[in-house]
């Protein structure tokens, strides 16, 4: 199909064959003659943010739900540095987004010229490529190969800079099915010979573990189905990053729970003593690893994935395996049933016998209170009442988050929405917009602290006018917790610029946006409370008050090793000062 | 051990061991920005740049060589390759130390102010390492000269004391040797 039409038809169009539904983004004078091509059709929905930041979120917790790419569209200047916050996110977390940023018309270009920026100058660090179009006959081959780029091999943002005058402008658009790059072509099998390799160390080995992360979750939900059953075959016990929840079902016998700072004791400890290690699309982040010199020593360490830049980044790997999760999982599989290979049985036995000892000691395990609502508990009532539904969780970012991560359990993958790289406040509202959007009658569920929830807090809006039924669960402490947390461990309990003071009547807030609000205090009326949010039709904000000075334990203390953790219980009986635990070289490490 | 001796070139402790100089070759579109990426990438993530060339190399396709030489440790150039590697627009990277002996050239052109004694000393010397006067007035010289770059170092330290007013370099270009394009 070859047809006349301006540049700004041609986006509408390529967003059709692209198979996109949902864009969201804010109109401006740079991006004019797109909304105007938008307001004439009808089978591509744009949603109407109220700042560009929540488009970013919203995009990716579409693109993170639906495992599609996620796509906004912001103007010129302030639209397009809006957005930069959500598109770092999104290379971050390796999420698959095109971004259509409006600029002023070409011959204005470097002018200084009202709301330009040098847009694609400012995002070719935040993206994962970025384009600017200077004539109407590229339009076409970037708009796909845009799309191309954000989903082939370790996804991410793209941003398309589009002068005004580009999209006024006529040409012929060509219908252009599976465009790729011409060079930008990754790997996506991976090395027989190494795959075999990591197979003959997998049968030999006597403490193994999978460290599951965010690719798996990105090479789509046939990795995820690889992984259990390899994970089934072998029996090796399997833990994830914050970004991998769901690959492997929480209720899977040979789960550990999370790792790393605010993972568990039987995953950190398990990582710390393995003889071995199957990394899988996880990136060995200073979260996981903790002290990086005392980070699992007698292990060797295979790792998987699809980004040759993150083998060998911050931990020295002895096999690395370049390809997508999904393919190298396959030829595992395969592998391991073709030839018939059997796990060190008797080894395994000891090892998980070791495991459960860890396990023993429970250390998610918090004091509840019949008094105060305790935050862990409040997430594991909330877990308890909507496991049985068809539910989609994001988070803002801090304490609430890792609370989320540790109490709320996942069975699939594409559930669980967090800004994990990073750590975005104001993340979790903007992105269960986004999911929501694409999954109409779930249960989308923003676990939020008060601080967070106030930093993309006009999504309200949004949510209203598209009736999105989004249910806002905010943890309120009166704290900005994790960095109050930190202050204890670190600064002698001097809350510098940490309380919340001021906050809003989060009920009237609620209803200011015309959705429900809902205060709970008391312990006793919690799960009525959080009943009456499941079964509200609309948009709900929660405003859960809970214990005040709480920590989230428990914790790897910066500059300390898998197998230095603090435990509630440490913490609280032995009378540790808290402020002694972390060193002075721990204390220069965020 | 298995950490990664220095994270970060950043560190206080990289570039005190092993630090290595390597000469990569790195074949790129042609299109705007693509240098930018490449600066960029070194510098936001605190790689050294010794020296960088870039032309084009093929009109038709549209592509250029940078030749970036750069140094750190042998962990810390793996990760600079791969990470040029994930620039969309780049083809292929190539590190021609690893490579073996590439060959290594670079043009200089060296301004020497004198008079007298100085003055012949200057133009003899320049004939030893075979520079090229390519401009001169009563009291001066341009020496062009073309070499590996420590040649050129040479030649630079002798000429300072001759009176060296203004240096220019290229920085390096670099190919492999043999037959196969590398």
């Amino acid at each position: 199909m070859s047809k006349q039409m301006t540049g700004a038809e041609m986006v509408v169009q390529a967003l059709r064959d692209q198979g996109v539904d949902t864009l969201f983004g804010y109109p401006g004078g740079a991006v004019l003659p797109i909304y105007d091509a938008l307001f004439q059709q009808d089978s591509v929905k744009h949603v109407l943010v109220r700042h560009e930041q929540g488009a970013a979120h919203a995009a990716e917790g579409y693109a993170r739900s639906t495992g599609k790419v996620g796509v906004l569209l912001v103007t010129s200047g302030p639209g397009a540095t809006n957005a930069i916050t959500g598109l770092t996110d999104a290379l971050m977390d390796s999420i698959p987004l095109v971004c259509l940023t409006g600029q002023v018309p070409t011959h204005l270009i470097g002018s200084d010229a009202f709301q330009e920026c040098d847009t694609v100058g400012i995002t070719r660090h935040c993206t994962k490529h970025n384009y600017l179009v200077r004539s109407i006959e590229d339009l076409p081959r970037i708009l796909h190969e845009a799309f191309y780029v954000a989903r082939s091999g370790r996804p991410g943002p793209v941003v398309i800079d589009l002068p005004k005058d580009v999209q006024f402008a006529t040409g012929v658009y060509t219908m252009q099915k599976n465009v790729q790059h011409k060079t930008y072509q990754p790997r996506l099998k991976g090395d027989m010979a190494k795959v075999r390799e990591a197979v003959e160390m997998m049968a030999a080995a006597k403490r193994p573990v999978f460290y599951t992360g965010g690719g798996v979750i990105n090479s789509g939900p046939q990795a995820s189905e690889l992984l259990r059953e390899l994970v089934a075959l072998t029996g090796f016990p399997v833990t994830s990053t914050l970004m991998g929840l769901g690959a492997y079902p929480a209720s899977g016998e040979n789960w550990l729970g999370m790792l790393g700072m605010h993972g568990t004791y039987e995953a950190n400890h398990t990582m710390h003593d393995c003889d071995l290690m199957i990394a899988v699309g996880a990136r060995f982040d200073d979260r996981i690893t903790g002290r990086l010199d005392a980070f699992s020593p007698g292990s060797k360490k295979i790792h998987i994935d699809i980004d040759p830049s993150s083998i060998n980044k911050n931990v020295l790997i002895d096999l690395g395996i370049i390809g997508d999760c999904a393919h190298v999982l396959e030829d595992m599989v395969r592998l391991w049933r073709s030839e018939a290979k059997k796990p060190d049985a008797a080894a395994l036995k000891d090892w998980w016998k070791q495991i459960d000892k860890w396990r023993e000691r429970k250390s998610l395990g918090f004091r509840n209170s019949a008094d105060v609502i305790k935050p862990q508990h409040a997430v594991q009532r909330l877990y308890e009442l909507t496991k049985d539904r068809d539910t989609y969780i994001t988070t803002e970012v801090g304490q609430h988050q890792m609370w989320a991560a540790q109490h709320y359990h996942f069975e699939q993958p594409n559930r669980w929405m967090t800004s994990g790289g990073l750590g975005t406040m104001g993340y979790g509202l903007p992105a269960a917009v986004g999911v929501q959007m694409a999954h109409k009658d779930a249960l989308v569920i923003d676990i939020a602290g008060e601080a967070s929830i106030l930093m993309n807090i006009q999504e309200m809006s949004t949510a209203k006018q598209y009736r999105l039924p989004v249910k806002i669960f905010i943890l309120n402490n009166s704290y900005m917790g994790m960095v109050r947390q930190w202050q204890e461990l670190l600064h002698g309990g001097r809350y510098s610029e940490s309380y919340s003071d001021a906050l809003p009547d989060f009920v009237k807030l609620a209803e200011a946006y015309g959705a429900h609000g809902i205060r709970c205090e008391d312990p006793a009326d919690l799960d009525r409370a959080i009943q009456e949010m499941i079964d509200y039709p609309g948009a709900v904000i929660f405003d859960c008050v809970v214990a005040k000075e709480e920590n989230c334990f428990p914790m790897i203390p910066s500059g300390k090793a898998h197998n230095e953790m603090i435990l509630l219980d440490l913490a609280d009986d032995a009378g540790i000062e808290m402020g002694s635990i972390i060193d002075e070289k721990g204390k220069m490490l965020v | 051990m298995n950490a990664i001796a220095a994270l970060s070139p950043y560190s206080s402790s990289a570039g005190k061991t092993n630090t290595e100089r390597h000469t990569l070759s790195v074949l790129v579109d042609n299109e705007p920005g693509v240098l930018a990426r490449v600066v960029g990438l070194f510098s936001g993530r605190g790689y050294n740049i010794e020296s960088l060339t870039v032309a084009e190399v093929a009109h038709v396709e549209r592509w250029s060589r940078i030749t970036i030489v750069t140094t750190g440790s042998p962990e810390s150039i793996e990760q600079i390759s791969h990470q040029l590697e994930r620039i969309v627009p780049i083809h292929k990277v190539t590190d021609l130390t690893l490579h073996g002996r590439a060959i290594e050239r670079e043009l200089a052109m060296i301004k020497v102010r004198g008079k007298g004694e100085n003055r012949v000393e200057a133009l003899r010397l320049g004939d030893a390492f075979k520079a090229k006067v390519v401009d001169a007035t009563t009291e001066s010289f341009i020496f062009e000269l073309t070499g590996a770059p420590q040649k050129i170092d040479d030649f630079v330290e002798i000429m300072r004391p001759l009176g060296l007013v203004e240096l220019s370099r290229t920085g390096v270009a670099a190919i492999s040797r043999g037959a196969d394009p590398s």
